[in-house]
């Protein structure tokens, strides 16, 4: 029988509620488990609700759950917040007596309460232990496997000092030993048996990004502070100097993309990370980068918008702003992580189209999949192809032209890089004639404007920008992309579980959009149904612009947080029922 | 700075005929810029000469050496990115003073503060030209503009106690009807080992009547020669010196200083960069697949 656990820890920002999911994480991994863990912050510094929700299983896992098994409360906020999800079967671990809320009666719920303030304040003097006495009642209530988290906590700390380290692990004790002396446990979960560990690395969402960044062979970035993409900047800055690179902390948005148009001219492969505001500002030089055909990579993490929205949340509601970002017919490439490790592999897909293409190409992320946390196998670099630009060798006689972009036949053309001799232009973002220089007759622009777009005219075969996961005879198929197919992914098993047919399809690339793949596959059902957390349905509508008769149905959310598969798998459910 | 071979002016300047009005300051620039080139002996494919857009903006299209004609108010921006990724190229900006000082204003503070190795030249006409007569942020109180018909009512801007305020380390002017003296001011602000602006007053025939070279011609005075300003690293003095920029705009009778206001050698964005990579044994040929082992369980 399956184990699959989802533990929710919930409590007050800076309360170590996120630390404690992140030592559970580690001691599961360790023990050989499958683990994912979500997360939500507040926008606040300090205070404000956190949770950090942990999914541990032996099978592999999609998505965060549709509720937890196991709520653990800090306070009366989380438990506030929390207890309508309190149905029978469930199991609370909280705070009491000592905390400052008194839950009411939850019919058929396991209650085991454990004095974690009072423990930590009075028994250990250190109110800042209060999450590893939680960890430690919580371990021993459902079995955690003590000696992976005695490691992973010795780990963290032993930076900080054998003394800090031994405090930890007294608090675990304490919160250990008060279940055992006090607790009689009613319900029957427990964690997973220890299997042998896995070849795994745990990374989160945005360090997956800087990882593929690295291995792509990204040299220089540039960025300006803007939540929720910054960690990407801070984590590529702790390794881009290792491998003679920088990063750079730009005056603005504007700036960084500039600095990042400058350094790809300069022939140096080259990434920015921003969220909405940060690519509003963004455009006009992105044009730029499109026209004067320059490789730049850009991650949008992005977050609730318009405007500031809610810098903190998941929404998936950028995608027509980063196609259509730039004013004029700019070609470009956008590609959506569904998941951790593909934020990690299409960070060095999207590096390889730009080179290929010498275009701006995008990575959507957004605000929940950067900090979603997950074990994935460590990468093989042996087999990541890596691709760098065509350039052009240099002047053999003095007699030779160097033409910057020649109208080829795949429109691609060398590039000419700085201190090459006689590979010299100038890259301008007025229209030009094959040799650089500026041209507005009718000829010129129409032989340039064709060779910039027949660069893309073969991408869906040049490109594998698709999964397809079709069921012979199903006639609803899910086209998902970014986060939400990750979650698709839990609802589909669930209703081909229940024995319906149905299929899906996992667009990597959501633009230009894959319309071959799209209309084959919405030729083989009746019902297309597109999940997408935004308002308007974003992709659906570009399915429905781009292709031939493709009418997607659309389900939207538009809360801050991302969909749980029941959502999917209900509003599914019912299409195949209404169909059938 | 690679020495290249004896080369000419002319071997800077690419085929492309420049397409500004006869009579432009920004020709005499032009012939500046090449000449300071020159006498680095430096290679044209060493150099990024890089612009926004503007009439002024053009120029790099009319030269041998790499450019980068990018988008109006972001050439700084795109030129620090060019000496970031290849700090061994000489890095130029040539741009007008709308682009520099109107809507590209926010970038000079931070490549200047930084000492980062570049030139920035901007060929002042005090007027936007390319979109037909607009005042610029360094025309005079008063001056007629198409979206100004009564006349400004904006105080000019004073770029070089500006650039003085945002640390830059060499800060100059110079007068484009003086070829020769703004020959060796670039040549000297290239040399520069670190931020560099020079400031031509550089006339538009078409569109300003006022600041011509008529109304240069015999205004301008040589600090270096006039004031024996020749501590260049002296701060005090290169402001005191540098208010007097504005002065002919209210006194007929006043002059108007050109020569070199400030000059510091301070440790460059580069070295400093380069000290930094140095620090953490950076490797060309890094294993990135060493990166894995931290994110171990």
């Amino acid at each position: 029988m399956a184990t699959d656990i989802i533990m929710r820890i919930a409590g007050e920002g800076g309360e170590g509620v996120i630390s404690s999911g992140d030592f559970l994480m580690q001691a599961a991994t360790r023990a050989g488990m499958e683990v994912v863990t979500f997360k939500t912050f507040p926008s606040e510094i300090k205070g404000g609700y956190a949770l950090s929700q942990v999914r541990i299983s032996d099978n592999k896992i999609y998505s965060q759950g549709d509720t937890f098994d196991i709520l653990v409360a800090f306070n009366g906020e989380a438990y506030a917040i929390n207890k309508k999800e309190l149905t029978p079967g469930k199991i609370m671990v909280y705070d009491f007596p000592g905390g400052d809320f008194e839950p009411e009666e939850h019919k058929d719920v396991h209650m085991y309460p454990v004095p974690m303030s009072k423990i930590a304040k009075f028994e250990l003097q250190a109110p800042i232990v209060k999450n590893m006495v939680a960890l430690g009642a919580v371990s021993e209530i459902f079995k955690v496997p003590m000696e992976s988290l005695i490691q992973s906590i010795t780990d963290k700390f032993i930076r900080k000092g054998q003394a800090v380290v031994d405090k930890n692990l007294e608090a675990i004790e304490a919160g250990a030993r008060y279940v055992r002396e006090n607790i009689k446990k009613t319900d029957t979960r427990v964690f997973p048996s220890p299997a042998p560990q896995k070849d795994v690395i745990i990374v989160e969402g945005s360090e997956a990004v800087a990882l593929g960044g690295m291995v792509a062979g990204c040299r220089f970035f540039s960025c300006y502070p803007i939540t929720p993409a910054t960690t990407i900047a801070n984590y590529m800055s702790s390794m881009i100097l290792k491998a003679n690179g920088f990063v750079y902390q730009a005056e603005d948005e504007i700036a960084s993309i500039a600095n990042c148009l400058g350094a790809s001219f300069a022939g140096v492969k080259t990434m920015t990370s921003t969220s909405g505001p940060g690519l509003d500002l963004m455009s006009e030089l992105l044009g730029l980068g499109s026209m004067a055909e320059l490789p730049v990579v850009i991650v949008n993490v992005q977050r609730g918008g318009p405007s500031t929205g809610m810098p903190t949340k998941h929404d998936q509601a950028d995608l027509l702003s980063t196609a259509y970002n730039s004013h004029g017919d700019t070609p470009k490439i956008i590609l959506a992580a569904s998941n951790v490790e593909e934020n990690f592999y299409l960070t060095i897909d999207a590096f390889n189209l730009a080179e290929r293409y010498q275009m701006p190409v995008f990575l959507l992320s957004d605000a929940s999949l950067a900090i979603r946390t997950e074990a994935i196998p460590v990468p093989d670099i042996s087999k990541i192809k890596i691709e760098n630009r065509v350039t052009y060798a240099g002047k053999k006689d003095e007699q030779e032209k160097f033409l910057r972009y020649a109208n080829t036949k795949s429109g691609i053309s060398p590039m000419g890089i700085p201190g090459t001799h006689g590979a010299s232009y100038a890259a301008t973002g007025l229209e030009h004639a094959e040799d650089s220089g500026p041209r507005t007759n009718q000829e010129t622009r129409n032989m340039m404007t064709e060779k910039r777009w027949r660069k893309l005219e073969n991408i869906e075969e040049e490109y594998r920008g698709v999964e397809v996961d079709e069921q012979q005879g199903a006639e609803v198929g899910i086209i998902a992309w970014g986060l939400t197919a990750s979650i698709t992914k839990e609802a589909i098993q669930r209703l081909r579980n229940k024995g319906y047919k149905v299929s899906a399809l996992y667009p990597k690339m959501v633009y230009p959009v894959p319309v071959k793949s799209i209309e084959k596959f919405a030729s083989k059902v009746k019902t297309v149904i597109i999940p997408e957390a935004n308002y308007q349905g974003q992709f659906a509508q570009l399915v429905k612009a781009k292709t031939d008769n493709v009418n997607p149905v659309k389900l939207n959310i538009y809360r801050g947080e991302p969909f749980i598969p029941k959502e999917i798998e209900e509003f599914t459910e019912k299409y195949l029922q209404k169909t059938a | 700075m690679a020495i290249a071979l004896e080369l000419k002016p002319k071997d800077y300047r690419s085929d492309i005929e420049p397409t500004w009005c006869p009579g432009c300051g920004d020709f005499s620039v032009t012939s500046a810029i090449c000449s300071a080139y020159t006498k680095l002996k430096l290679d044209p494919y060493q150099i990024a000469t890089v612009s926004g857009i503007g009439c002024s903006s053009r120029l790099p299209l009319w030269l041998k050496t790499f450019g980068f004609h990018s988008c109006h108010g972001r050439a700084v921006p795109v030129a620090a990115g060019i000496k970031m990724a290849k700090p061994d190229t000489t890095v130029v900006v040539t741009i007008g003073d709308g682009d520099a000082f109107s809507i590209g204003g926010g970038h000079n503070a931070h490549v200047a503060r930084r000492n980062m190795d570049l030139t920035l030249i901007v060929m002042d006409n005090n007027i936007y030209a390319l979109t037909k007569n607009q005042v610029s942020p360094t025309s005079r109180l008063g001056m007629k503009g198409s979206t100004t018909p009564y006349g400004t009512l904006d105080e000019p801007m004073n770029t070089i106690r500006l650039m003085l305020a945002y640390g830059a380390t060499f800060v100059a002017q110079t007068y484009a009807g003086s070829p020769r003296h703004s020959g060796e001011v670039i040549e000297q602000a290239i040399l520069h080992k670190g931020f560099s602006f020079v400031n031509i007053l550089s006339p538009c025939p078409t569109y300003n009547q006022d600041e011509t070279f008529e109304y240069y011609k015999g205004r301008t005075e040589n600090i270096q020669e006039v004031y024996g300003h020749t501590n260049l690293e002296d701060k005090a003095k290169a402001f005191e010196l540098s208010e007097k920029v504005m002065n002919h705009r209210t006194d007929p009778n006043a002059k108007i200083p050109v020569g070199i206001f400030y000059k510091k050698v301070q440790e460059t964005f580069e070295q400093k960069v380069a000290d930094l990579k140095k620090r953490h044994n950076g490797n060309d040929n890094f294993n990135v697949a060493s990166l894995f082992e931290d994110y171990r369980p």
